[in-house]
């Protein structure tokens, strides 16, 4: 099963991080895909620029309508994201946990629906 | 024949009673799927009750019904398979997997696994109670409600909500690797706690459900203790405090329903049984390498629950626990109760400081036995008009009937004179 790990953190707080700081977290979140990827977990993972640089589409009526920033103002912004494969939810939540910004943000683990397979969205939720 | 029928209907309701909520976890083991299990259990029983009186009880009922039920299952999931492709799959393979599994060596720990998995941490807090009360403990929905003022409807929501979380994002049915086990098992005792506190500080609502929640709060941790691969001392000391709370529950209201303050609670009527009970496993709990919250607060009960009355009780002692229970999960509400404890053994005035310190740090403005615990001091010491501001504080706060009365009745013993 997949499940894909999306990262938030607060913008200021990243961007008021010592140089050091900062620099030592991408050396570790490199790290850290590398050790996923040995261990079979790992899928994808990408960082993300600041949402200052975030477009936000609509295509309503066949119209496009192009905005600026994201697609909602929120305390913590998302800042990246991590797809893994792991074999449920307590796996993935013991891979996930040792996302090197989940001890400066937050990671939300959600499992992916896989449209081939046709699976259920479940709308009660 | 007639008789032998009726013996037979007596043991499959025995069976029901005391051995469904273990045929179930295995079923949700062996069928991945909740509503699945809980289908193939009511059918599984429907079949013993109209083969056993003819073919006569099988020598291991249990493995039996756990057998019967995955058949039935087997044949619900077939009936659906005309439909769906993925259902054929699932029969197919539930259809070859053995009979292995089905009285495997590890048939007891499903219950444990079960209690996991209602109290997973990724399910909302209200959810992991239903679920545990219902899945665990077998309650109904409508007896779940009652005991939490809601409807049947919400909790049957929250329920099926939970059920397509565990499906949907793959909850496991594990019991947690034994890094983790200490963490979830801490979740696992304070939802149990919930339960607990739920039926024991009810003072509204049908209390008879009330009183259920406690029995069925002490019942889960006895399973629980007898479940766990290695003792934990916490365990036991939830178990401790529980007891020792529940062996007052017949003195702390009168027989109008008027709140009895444990100073003056008729301690004969304590139950012995339990306070005897939960003294033991204090002790037990208090010699683990890592005494933990619920291990130091049981050892509080146990003292009270011990004494002879309020004067010979063992204050010193109290403190010094209270003192431990502030240095490994400091809260403002501790040091509330440490201060109480402090004017029993030094008096007053001293236990007033510590209380009126609390306030000064912003502390507990909003929680009303704060006020109410400042009030009484402030009774006993003869300051009649900063009492009755307590009082009337403390008041404004309360939303639980008895203890309202029981402010307003403080309230009129002042007289009218403030000072």
């Amino acid at each position: 099963m997949k499940y894909l790990c999306v990262v938030y953190t607060e913008e200021a707080k990243l961007a008021a991080l010592p140089d050091k700081e900062f620099e030592q977290l991408d050396a570790d979140s490199l790290a850290y895909d590398k050790e996923m990827r040995e261990a079979g977990y790992f899928l994808a993972a990408q960082a993300l620029q600041s949402v200052q640089t975030a477009t936000t589409l609509r295509v309503r009526k066949n119209k496009l309508s192009a905005t600026d920033g994201p697609f909602a103002e929120t305390k913590e912004q998302l800042c990246g994201f991590v797809l893994i494969q792991a074999k449920d939810l307590n796996e993935a939540i013991r891979v996930a946990s040792k996302i090197p910004s989940a001890r400066v943000g937050s990671v939300e683990v959600r499992p992916v629906r896989e449209l081939e397979r046709k699976e259920r969205w479940d709308k009660r939720g | 024949m007639t008789e032998e029928r009726d013996t037979i209907s007596e043991k499959v309701e025995e069976i029901y009673r005391t051995e469904s909520r273990r045929i179930l976890a295995t079923l949700i083991r062996l069928l991945g799927d909740f509503d699945l299990a809980e289908e193939a259990l009511q059918n599984a029983f429907a079949a013993a009750v109209s083969s056993w009186p003819r073919d006569g009880l099988p020598e291991n009922p249990r493995a039996w019904l756990v057998s019967v039920g995955r058949f039935k299952a087997v044949d619900v999931l077939r009936r659906r398979a005309r439909f769906d492709a993925v259902q054929s799959e699932l029969a197919k393979m539930l259809e070859t997997t053995t009979e292995q599994g089905v009285e495997a060596p590890s048939l007891e720990d499903d219950r444990l696994r079960l209690i996991f998995v209602c109290c997973h941490p990724a399910l909302p807090p209200d959810a992991q109670i239903a679920l545990t009360l219902r899945e665990v403990c077998g309650l109904t929905t409508e007896e779940i409600a009652r005991a939490y003022l809601t409807t049947a409807t919400t909790v049957a929501q929250r329920i099926v909500r939970a059920k397509s979380k565990i499906r949907d994002a793959k909850i496991p049915y594990e019991v947690p690797f034994s890094s983790e086990l200490a963490e979830r098992l801490e979740m696992v005792l304070h939802v149990i706690y919930l339960i607990f506190n739920e039926g024991y500080s009810a003072s509204s609502g049908d209390k008879l459900t009330r009183g259920e929640l406690t029995q069925e709060a002490i019942r889960l941790t006895r399973l629980l203790i007898e479940l766990l691969p290695q003792p934990d001392s916490e365990a036991t000391g939830l178990l401790a405090l529980m007891l020792l709370h529940e062996s007052r529950s017949a003195t702390r209201m009168s027989a109008q329903g008027e709140v009895v303050l444990l100073e003056q609670q008729d301690r004969s009527q304590w139950n012995r049984e339990q306070i005897a009970e939960g003294v033991g496993l204090v002790r037990k709990a208090l010699a683990a390498r890592n005494v933990g919250p619920y291990t130091l607060q049981a050892a509080i009960a146990a003292l009270h629950a011990e004494a002879p009355n309020s004067n010979a009780t063992a204050w010193n002692e109290i403190v010094g626990f209270y003192d431990l229970l502030q240095k490994i999960e400091p809260s403002a509400v501790v040091e509330l109760n440490r201060a109480v404890a402090v004017a029993m053994r030094d008096g007053d005035a001293e236990g007033l400081r510590l209380i009126d310190e609390l306030f000064a740090k912003g502390e507990l403005k909003s929680y009303s036995f704060a006020h109410a615990g400042r009030a009484e001091l402030c009774r006993r010491l003869g300051k009649n008009g900063e009492a009755r501001k307590s009082y009337e504080r403390a008041l404004e706060l309360m939303e639980q009937e008895p203890e309202r009365r029981f402010i307003q009745q403080r309230l009129q013993g002042l007289g009218d004179k403030g000072s």
